[in-house]
């Protein structure tokens, strides 16, 4: 799968930056993060064979499960804390977000917009849970246990006090004018850069 | 094939406690070769009833090669191939270093219950003398599971400059009650033998077998999970224990395994040796000294693998976590993971293919890149 949003979150990295990883997998991105933007990096990944990975790749990743609490980061270790389209698979996503904000100055969210036309369609005409290239588990097996859309997303950031600082949207190659101007519908991917509120 | 070494130190060594040796002297293995920058020393520091023998074999008739044989040889995670391995026993050890079993200066009395009451930091320092010893001058890493893994924690915290990379197993910042309370029965055990003769048993020719037995049954207890043991002996009965007339009696594998493991271990190891190095298993804290463990850990630089293992109740993932929270409080770089097993605090010592696979892959980053 290409992953469009890594590119956007890429962008959004401030070099020499400290980036905490939240869900690295193999470590593939923390470690291009690392190498293009020469940050210091810290994974945290639960399935033990990625994260042996991670650690073949000189990575530290710690083996924790996110929807714990992430109480062993304190407040404001990182410039930056990153969660790509891991969201969905949070038991409680507004925790997590939380949490995020507190540990990091800033943090990076990417996820996919079940708003987006193709899911309005699929569920509306054939009346059945979307499955596409993108998400191809059926609704009862699938990690993606939490999807939101674009405005569900900005509704819970504005109710949790966080700021959003950027939003970016990837769309198809036809659509990426539209994806901008009505990212609700027309993005199949949202990035954003947020803050906690006042910060 | 390995033969032991003996490093002879004729500077007094002085205790925490104040106790002073003239002269002491620890017996070592080293596996590979130290290379000509003195970059690839590795320190393994060994547990409760470990030795200096942790890998390879003394001669062809040795049927069980060194206690980490698993972990330490040519290609394995901690690879003789590219790195020096040091092993020392600790002093106050049974194995060949000064402690309760070598005579006292001037006499040929044993030690006995005379030997000073060493402390992790007090092996620590005694370790740094060997590797001055051996002409090495920082460790690539210092490795240990369990009461090794506090040594490798002491010696990132008091000698930060020494200790690239730091590897603690199975191990705790300190001792919860329960675990006191367990080597207390053990100490008991021991103590109430009386065989123990006030710890002056070599020195009347007796040996308190029954109650090192005793306090190993207790111990090895407390290595393994409950599932583990349910896996390994369930109710099995001992096959001889079943007799035609009845009149035998039966004996589960468990018991005989623990009894097996006891009257082995009765005869290896030294009653006074158990009694302190569980006490100075005791008596361990890293964050003495220090407001808290955070602080004490904020002095080291080295690079940290912790592995807990999930089944392990004795020095529960949870300890393993206290460290991995203090070093990430102080922005220490540390990865962690928790082992998936049944194998309970002996997890570091067996085979399992996920524990070795990620010790070998982190263990690439220590020593020369090659």
């Amino acid at each position: 799968m290409n992953r469009l949003d890594l590119n956007r979150v890429l962008d959004w990295v401030p070099q020499g930056s400290s980036v905490l990883d939240l869900g690295c997998g193999d470590g593939a991105f923390l470690q291009r993060l690392c190498s293009e933007r020469g940050v210091t990096g810290v994974g945290v990944e639960i399935d033990a064979d990625n994260l042996i990975c991670a650690v073949q790749k000189g990575l530290d990743v710690i083996q924790e499960d996110i929807n714990d609490g992430l109480q062993c980061f304190p407040a404001q270790r990182f410039d930056l804390v990153i969660l790509t389209h891991a969201l969905q698979e949070l038991t409680h996503p507004h925790i997590a977000l939380r949490r995020m904000v507190q540990i990091g100055k800033e943090a990076i969210v990417s996820f996919p917009n079940f708003g987006h036309w193709f899911c309005r369609m699929h569920l509306g005409f054939k009346g059945r849970m979307p499955m596409s290239r993108v998400m191809p588990r059926n609704w009862y097996d699938t990690p993606n246990i939490h999807f939101c859309t674009v405005r569900d997303f900005e509704a819970l950031c504005s109710e949790l006090d966080i700021d959003i600082i950027e939003r970016a949207t990837v769309a198809g190659p036809a659509q990426s004018w539209l994806g901008k101007l009505w990212p609700n519908l027309f993005a199949t991917s949202a990035v954003y850069r947020i803050c906690q509120s006042g910060q | 094939m390995v033969t032991p070494q003996v490093a002879h130190f004729t500077d007094p060594f002085t205790f925490s406690n104040g106790a002073t040796l003239d002269q002491h002297t620890l017996i070592y293995e080293t596996y590979g070769e130290l290379n000509a920058a003195g970059t690839n020393a590795v320190l393994i520091c060994h547990a409760l009833s470990g030795s200096h023998h942790a890998a390879g074999v003394h001669n062809e008739a040795e049927q069980r090669p060194g206690w980490w044989d698993l972990a330490i040889g040519p290609g394995k995670p901690i690879d003789t191939d590219r790195l020096f391995v040091v092993s020392s026993n600790n002093l106050g050890g049974c194995d060949g270093s000064t402690g309760p079993t070598t005579p006292m200066p001037g006499s040929n009395t044993p030690w006995g219950s005379q030997f000073p009451q060493p402390q992790v930091r007090d092996w620590v320092r005694s370790q740094k003398l060997l590797a001055e010893y051996l002409g090495i001058s920082r460790w690539a890493a210092v490795i240990g599971g369990s009461l090794g893994g506090m040594q490798a924690l002491q010696w990132a915290v008091d000698f930060p400059d020494w200790v690239e990379h730091c590897v603690a197993l199975a191990s705790a910042p300190g001792l919860t009650a329960q675990n006191i309370a367990f080597n207390e029965i053990a100490r008991h055990a021991i103590l109430s033998d009386p065989d123990f003769r006030g710890g002056e048993y070599l020195a009347q020719s007796a040996l308190p077998a029954r109650g090192v037995a005793l306090a190993r049954m207790v111990g090895h207890l407390t290595y393994m999970s409950a599932d583990g043991m349910s896996d390994r002996f369930g109710r099995e009965l001992r096959e001889e224990s079943f007799s035609p007339d009845g009149n035998q009696e039966r004996v589960f594998q468990v018991e005989s395994y623990l009894r097996h493991q006891g009257d082995r271990f009765s005869t290896r190891f030294d009653a006074n040796t158990y009694v302190l190095m569980t006490r100075a298993l005791d008596l361990f804290d890293l964050s003495e000294g220090y407001p808290d463990l955070a602080t004490a850990l904020s002095k080291a630089t080295a690079n940290f693998l912790l592995l807990s293992f999930s089944s392990d109740w004795r020095f529960a993932p949870q300890r393993s976590i206290e460290i991995r929270d203090a070093l990430m409080a102080t922005g220490k770089p540390v990865t962690y993971a928790n082992i998936n097993t049944d194998n309970g605090h002996d997890g570091f010592l067996l085979p399992d293919p996920t524990y070795e696979r990620l010790l070998s892959e982190w263990m690439q980053r220590v020593g020369p890149s090659s």
